[in-house]
């Protein structure tokens, strides 16, 4: 094998060793940076309707006196809670298709895994929201008559509802930027998007700024309209009383 | 009393001083180990890196009279780490090019290489030469130049963080082909039992290998080059060449 004597072509010495930022790259970046930022709202929403909807109904099977249901919820919440979301990811992405034989699609992966992990999480808000409405409540309600679940889906659930709204909106910010996870099986997301930016362009500062600044303003809004919705549904509560 | 103290205080400075002073410097040299048969993990102890490129700058360390710290890391973080002077070089299997060339010095080229493409053998029929591939799907490792190559022969690519992923979403059907360089892909063929796989017989590109230093890091730069000479000139990098590729290149 020859090794060919180094090509003769040297770029000329840049000693700038300063500090510098290319506000430039930033700007050529932002289109792409903004596609991963639709993507990550994407799973982001995704993942936390599904876990709301999972949450629900794990957080109430919790509740339940029969063990059939309460044993395989306290299991789920557990397992999910007691191991990294990077971890799950790998585990669906990676180990799954091993056993079940067929690929997974990364988009089905991503949003499986997050919807997954934010279930556990929004199961125990539900239960620790549920278990705050006063005992009364539900008496109230089985002494006019109604079934458990009538009781439940009219009267604790409501009011409970409206309580974890909080816990609800940390959730969705938690699992937005948690989403950057999926950035490991190649899902392009704005995490990603900027690795793969970095990968070429080696502007490490100039794109992890823009990213950073990115997710801050989507968390951000997030959190504002949080604040609104509560503001919102607090307001009818009191009138109503 | 005080006075002896303060002499012996002195006398034991100066011994560290002249004790650090004679402590040989040691470089830290980054890579990324997932990349036989130029960096990989050595099956037998885990938490020791081995391969051509580790022999390479071992041997140069040695030639030259300093020792080596090998760094780990993610491959698309080692010229960012150069940049940052959190490594002194990095030594990953690393084609040089005319965009890293604007960020990182390279030394001399110290490996002929190129790309090639490896595909389920149950498609050969299909992908007989890279140009089957447009319009495929071909995954990579982010960061290497087999991604450029493949992003300039379809539109869909998938960049993992390592090869072995890249290989996995092969496997799983996720993608048609893996793109990166050949002596890469044909260890892995090697290393593969079941015969799953296949190369296309047709090379990409042909590059070149260097060790990439910060830009203007001068000493450094010169000492890997003189130290590379000199294995040159003893013999030695052959040795170290028919180790890692005895089927010849």
């Amino acid at each position: 094998m020859a090794l060919n004597k180094r090509r003769g072509r040297r770029p000329p010495e840049n000693n700038n060793n300063k500090m510098s930022f290319d506000i430039s790259l930033v700007l050529s970046s932002l289109p792409l940076l903004g596609m991963g930022a639709l993507v990550t709202i994407e799973i982001t929403a995704v993942a936390v309707s599904m876990g709301v909807m999972i949450g629900l109904f794990v957080g109430i099977a919790e509740l339940s006196r029969y063990g059939w249901l309460r044993v395989p919820a306290k299991v789920y919440v557990d397992f999910i809670r007691g191991t990294p979301l990077l971890v799950q990811i790998f585990i669906i992405y990676f180990a799954l298709p091993v056993v079940i034989g067929a690929r997974i699609d990364p988009f089905v992966a991503a949003v499986t895994a997050c919807s997954i992990n934010s279930g556990a999480y929004v199961a125990e808000i539900f239960r620790s929201g549920i278990q705050s409405i006063d005992r009364g409540q539900s008496e109230a309600g089985r002494s006019l008559g109604m079934t458990w679940s009538q009781t439940m889906v009219n009267i604790v659930i409501p009011q409970a509802f409206r309580r974890i709204i909080p816990q609800l909106g940390n959730e969705f910010i938690a699992m937005l930027k948690d989403s950057s996870l999926v950035s490991v099986i190649g899902f392009e997301e704005l995490t990603r998007k900027g690795q793969l930016i970095i990968a070429s362009t080696y502007g490490s500062l100039e794109i992890w700024t823009t990213v950073a600044i990115i997710y801050l303003i989507m968390t951000l809004s997030i959190s504002r309209f949080v604040a609104y919705l509560e503001k919102k549904f607090n307001g009818k509560g009191k009138k109503v009383q | 009393m005080s006075l002896s103290l303060r002499k012996f205080a002195a006398a034991a400075l100066a011994a560290a001083i002249s004790f650090g002073a004679a402590a040989e410097q040691t470089l830290k040299v980054g890579t990324e180990p997932t990349f036989p048969p130029f960096e990989y993990i050595d099956d037998q102890d885990k938490s020791n890196v081995i391969g051509f490129d580790i022999d390479i700058i071992n041997a140069i360390a040695k030639a030259e009279g300093f020792k080596v710290e090998i760094v780990k890391m993610p491959f698309d973080g080692l010229i960012p780490a150069l940049l940052t002077s959190q490594l002194d070089a990095a030594i990953a299997g690393m084609t040089i090019t005319e965009e890293r060339e604007k960020k990182v010095d390279f030394t001399a080229p110290y490996y002929d290489s190129g790309l090639s493409a490896v595909i389920l053998k149950e498609n050969a029929e299909k992908f007989k030469k890279l140009a089957d591939l447009k319009n495929s799907r071909i995954c990579g490792q982010i960061g290497n130049t087999g991604i450029d190559f493949a992003k300039k022969l379809s539109g869909n690519v998938a960049a993992f963080n390592t090869n072995p992923e890249a290989f996995l979403e092969l496997r799983a059907k996720g993608c048609d082909a893996v793109i990166t360089d050949k002596p890469v892909n044909e260890f892995f063929l090697r290393s593969q039992k079941e015969g799953l796989y296949a190369e296309i017989p047709e090379f990409a590109e042909v590059a070149q290998f260097g060790i990439a230093v910060k830009k203007g890091n001068d000493e450094v730069l010169k000492a890997l080059n003189e130290g590379f000479d000199k294995l040159r000139k003893s013999g030695e990098y052959d040795k170290i060449y028919s180790k890692w590729f005895h089927s010849g290149n």
